[in-house]
């Protein structure tokens, strides 16, 4: 099994751990999510109709709506929220997303999370030490 | 972060429980980000009500009531604190219902109630009720310089940009949090150099109507996403709706909270001044096949012809385009199988009263409404399948949010679907 460690800075600590739901598409919050059931919504979004409930989400960063924080506060408090948050571009709407949604999260790692991690990978987050840990997804598994 | 003796008072508690909370979450919310200290703002722009889908859910079986909403949702607060009188200048943005056209929304008397609630609640607390997407279209406008603490993409944009108000795209808890204490993490958009250009936009044709800086600003969004483009080559000076409709769909479809105008905008009298002497990150052209582009993308749910919707007023229409519309519309009469609704704010639609505008709109058989819209409160016409609209943002947003077709087009050619009931628009 190949393990892959990166670095990365805190954003909101704590450690959990899921299934990696990738996209190099940024996510809209408010009219991008729908927050009860953690799905995307967006009519042009590559993850258009898939789940982050419970994933490992990582993605380059938030776009769209300021309403971005609530749909994930509301997604935290209908059990829909990430595991964690992995991501590239810091933002207001992102890192206040990412405080409310109380899931652990990182930035600014030492390699590129979306080339590293792929959808179906198991993501170990430490946010408190900064480290991610990657379990790649056996090749025909 | 450093706190300032004042904020650190507010952290031991001095100010009281909630205060406490909502400096809580602004030392979170500032270390996620990396800001090293807030700053001052005596501006905010917040959505505090309990109208919108979910929270009305949550304010409806909450014992804690107002507060308890205010607590969870504009604080983080899972503990229900008493909720004391704002101490910034807070104006409220949008909300869920337009409570006098409940019935014609499909809205319940319950929900009415909770909208009354909340407004007496939220008068009480100090907040300036102006229940729009736009403030800056009613009075609460930023001068170049002022630390804003505003939500809502397409004020941001604008505040930013139009007016030189500094402000990130706050959300929902930081707002709530910045009435309280009247701080806001001293980061992004407050500082000088997060303000400088970084693509620059050539523009290669003439960009006429509303609707064309909708497409405009549609592409722009996709292609910079969340960076700061420079609009260069602009022939005739936009005004304040052109602006608003570019701005509100460059941050729909991308994430832009800042751009610049050469010679229009306030911090973009030159290209030098927009880049801050430097150079451009990259450089990319508008021109027909760019616009062409756009007006499909923005499209790309439209299918069927027969129109059940059209919506106008995104962002809130200002009274110059409700006297468009009016000449559009007077003396025509919109086909029975479509619906009109007109979204403003409420100060605006006294003057439209005045002018007899409401009723040339009501005598063609169409709504003029106030608070709301569409794609915010979740409110359309019973059975609508297709809709038409003006906006590049609401074409954008309501097939996603509402499951319908939308039709992207100008203010005329919806006026003209309102009437036929089709959809005839195309590129001009």
């Amino acid at each position: 099994m190949t393990k892959i460690v990166l670095h990365g800075r805190k954003v909101v600590g704590g450690s959990a751990e899921g299934e990696a739901l990738v996209t190099t598409d940024r996510i809209s919050g408010w009219g991008g999510i729908d927050p009860r059931t953690g799905t995307i919504i967006e009519t042009r979004h590559e993850l258009r109709g898939q789940s982050f409930k419970g994933k490992v989400l990582v993605f380059p960063g938030a776009k769209g709506s300021s309403g971005w924080s609530s749909q994930f506060h509301v997604a935290r408090l209908a059990g829909a929220a990430p595991a964690a948050m992995l991501f590239n571009e810091m933002t207001t709407k992102i890192a206040l997303g990412a405080v409310v949604a109380h899931a652990p999260a990182l930035t600014d790692f030492d390699q590129d999370p979306l080339q590293v991690i792929a959808t179906g990978d198991w993501v170990r987050v430490d946010a408190d030490q900064g480290i991610v840990e990657v379990t790649k997804r056996e090749a025909g598994a | 972060m450093r706190l300032a003796d004042d904020e650190r008072r507010m952290l031991d508690g001095e100010h009281g429980p909630a205060t406490q909370k909502a400096m809580d979450l602004l030392l979170r919310y500032g270390e996620a980000l990396g800001a090293e200290r807030l700053v001052d703002t005596n501006n905010v722009c917040a959505t505090v009500g309990a109208t919108t889908p979910f929270v009305r859910d949550f304010a409806a079986q909450h014992p804690g009531g107002m507060d308890a909403v205010f607590s969870e949702f504009s604080l983080d607060s899972d503990e229900v604190v008493k909720i004391p009188k704002v101490k910034a200048y807070t104006s409220h943005l949008q909300q869920g219902i337009d409570p006098l056209n409940a019935q014609l929304q499909g809205v319940s008397a319950e929900l009415v109630q909770i909208y009354r609630k909340g407004e007496t609640y939220l008068g009480g607390l100090g907040v300036q009720l102006l229940n729009t997407c736009t403030p800056y279209q009613v009075g609460n406008v930023p001068v170049k310089g002022e630390h804003c603490a505003w939500m809502e993409s397409s004020a941001v944009i604008y505040c930013n940009s139009v007016l030189g108000g500094r402000t990130n795209a706050e959300g929902r808890e930081s707002a709530g949090a910045a009435m309280l204490t009247g701080k806001i993490p001293y980061w992004g958009y407050h500082l000088d150099q997060n303000r400088l250009g970084t693509h620059l936009i050539e523009l290669e044709l003439e960009v006429k109507d509303t609707a064309d800086w909708g497409l405009l600003g549609y592409y722009v969004g996709e292609m910079v996403q969340e960076r700061i483009p420079v609009l260069n080559g602009v022939s005739h000076v936009p005004n304040l709706a052109r602006l608003k409709h570019f701005g509100a769909a460059a941050s729909s479809s991308g994430g832009v909270e800042m751009y610049h105008v050469i010679g229009v905008t306030p911090e973009a009298a030159s290209l030098k001044e927009a880049f801050g002497g430097g150079r451009p990150q990259e450089t990319l052209k508008y021109g027909p096949a760019e616009r062409k582009l756009a007006y499909e993308r923005v499209n790309s749910t439209g299918r069927d012809t027969h129109v059940d919707y059209v919506m106008l007023g995104c962002p809130h229409y200002s009274i110059e385009q409700i006297w468009e519309v009016c000449q559009l519309l007077e003396g025509q009469r919109i086909h029975a199988d479509t619906s009109l609704w007109i979204f403003t704010p409420s100060t605006i639609k006294q003057v439209a009263d005045r002018n007899g505008y409401t009723k040339i709109i009501t005598d063609a058989g169409g709504h003029l409404m106030t608070d709301t819209c569409s794609a915010f409160g979740r409110v359309m016409p019973k059975g609508t399948k297709v809709a038409a609209v003006d906006s590049a943002k609401q074409a954008h947003y309501l097939p996603a949010i509402m499951g319908v077709q939308a039709w992207f087009g100008t203010t005329a050619d919806c006026i003209q679907a309102a009437i036929s009931g089709r959809w005839s628009g195309r590129l001009g």
